[in-house]
């Protein structure tokens, strides 16, 4: 099956820091694809470099087979099948809750006013916060803005939407809650997820493929089930880093009684 | 030395070119942005009627000090009948297109820079950008746009309320009749008078918003600073060189019109 998403040797440096090199990867579509690593490790640039928000020294992006480049149509093209969803939500603060879902629908489409206000209720509803359309971003709590920007992010129907830490800063019932509805409108509305992440046990239960990023090198690509069966050194110390926490608060306990 | 100082021109030219080409993409933007008009009237709204108690206030207190200085010095040479020719020819041609600009920027123009920083460093500028939006027609143009009108407009009412102000320290307070300094005011004004400070009101609304806009658009290119402090300088910088323009190009209109 064609890949939706095919990275090829993709690499990205600011001034002499390589961020990451060579780097390879293809999403089939209508998967949830996880990129784990830690943080520094270039995950977040990756994104971006392949959303076309920041431009990549080298490699290849092709997006349902069209190279993504130069090519303004192709990039047009691109963004107007795709999402971004941002760490930080990225609402517009001076905007309602609905303005901020309706913007895009308003700024790309040729869809009427009403027709709008319609789609955009309709996206608000879809992650229950449709009696919160006339509030301020501001008014919001963490887990409505949330959802806010994913209803921003759905509401043009995009094929692939590309999830830049959703958990950042979220305590652990709000980071199963995120990647719960991640995993419940990716199965509704059926896009392509490219979602960038250190929470390993959500990642590994909502993904139907994991990568690691280390040090700017992909160094692990497959599904769940072979990520937590991995054997390689650089999986197996993420995988594992509670366990090796507990070790280390042991041998302290040991050692320093 | 020599090489920091190439160096900086490099930058200095660079920095020009790149803003002659948003100033470009701000300008077309108008053709590539939908609903404009409701940006253009919030746009208007900031310029226009939240200014307007500085430029009122300020208006006044100009015609005033131009009524009292002029009416003393006039006195010395018997002249006083020519204080309306005096502070109308002052206003109109100088004094209010000056003003009233560097009052907006000082409003208006810092609000710009600051909220667009703002957006850049929340990251909403690049999120308008994944969305498929043109940033400068959606953010930039409507402004732009808003200043060729609101400019001229805050300029004519600074100006009038100048005149007035003039004419309550002259016929009011000194007690000139007031007959005399609005005929003098009448006779002085010409057409050319009203075409000089409406260039003038326009060409500083257009750059200075244009400044503010760039400024705070590309915060995150601040060379000293990062973060919040990264939009302060911004801020800074677009209120220090909107002004700088205004002045220098009040020089080069006021010598093509002279």
């Amino acid at each position: 099956m064609k890949p939706l998403l095919d990275v090829r040797d993709l690499s990205k440096a600011f001034g002499s820091q390589q961020i990451f090199s060579g780097v390879s990867l293809s999403v089939p579509r209508g998967q949830i694809f996880t990129i784990l690593g830690p943080s520094g490790a270039g995950k977040s640039v990756f994104l971006k470099c392949v959303a076309g928000v920041l431009m990549a020294d080298g490699g290849e992006i092709r997006f349902d087979g069209r190279v993504l480049g130069r090519d303004r149509t192709a990039l047009a093209d691109f963004r107007r099948r795709c999402s971004f969803l941002f760490q930080s939500n990225a609402l517009f603060d001076s905007l309602t809750a609905l303005e901020n879902v309706a913007l895009p629908l308003e700024q790309t489409t040729h869809s009427s006013r009403r027709e709008t206000r319609v789609r955009a209720m309709e996206a608000l509803g879809q992650l229950d916060i449709g009696g919160f359309a006339d509030r301020y971003p501001a008014q919001l709590s963490g887990g409505m803005q949330k959802r806010l920007a994913l209803a921003r992010a759905i509401v043009t129907r995009p094929e692939m939407v590309f999830f830049d830490e959703p958990t950042a800063g979220l305590d652990p019932l709000r980071r199963n809650k995120v990647f719960a509805m991640i995993a419940r409108y990716q199965h509704r509305i059926g896009f392509t997820a490219m979602i960038v992440t250190h929470d390993v046990p959500e990642a590994l239960v909502t993904s139907d493929h994991v990568a690691l990023l280390e040090n700017g090198r992909l160094c692990f690509s497959g599904t769940p089930v072979e990520f937590s069966a991995s054997a390689d050194p650089l999986v197996t110390a993420f995988r594992d880093s509670a366990d090796a926490l507990g070790r280390a608060l042991r041998e302290i306990r040991v050692s320093d009684p | 030395m020599i090489g920091a100082l190439g160096q900086e021109v490099v930058w200095g030219v660079s920095r020009l070119g790149d803003f002659s080409r948003f100033v470009a993409a701000s300008l077309l933007g108008a053709f590539r942005t939908r609903r404009l008009m409701r940006r253009w009237g919030r746009a208007i709204y900031e310029q226009g009627v939240l200014c307007l108690p500085v430029v009122v206030i300020v208006g006044l207190f100009t015609g005033l000090v131009l009524g009292l200085q002029g009416y003393h010095v006039l006195s010395r040479f018997g002249s006083e009948g020519l204080l309306g020719s005096l502070v109308s020819l002052s206003l109109v041609r100088e004094m209010a297109p000056v003003l009233a600009a560097l009052m907006l920027v000082g409003q208006a123009g810092s609000a710009l820079a600051a909220e667009l920083g703002t957006q850049r460093n929340s990251e909403q500028i690049v999120a308008l950008q994944t969305m498929g939006i043109d940033t400068h027609g959606f953010l930039v143009t409507p402004r732009l746009l808003a200043a060729l009108v609101v400019f001229p407009l805050q300029t004519a009412l600074f100006a009038l309320i100048g005149l007035v102000g003039g004419s309550l320290s002259g016929s009011w307070l000194l007690g000139l009749d007031s007959g005399v300094y609005w005929s003098a005011v009448e006779r002085s004004l010409e057409p050319g008078d009203m075409r000089e400070c409406f260039s003038k009101a326009a060409a500083f609304g257009v750059l200075t918003m244009a400044i503010c806009a760039y400024q705070g658009y590309h915060a995150d290119r601040c060379r000293t600073a990062t973060g919040a402090q990264a939009v302060s300088r911004s801020t800074t910088l677009a209120v220090v060189y909107s002004s700088v323009v205004v002045l220098a190009v009040d020089y080069a209109i006021t010598s093509f019109f002279v």
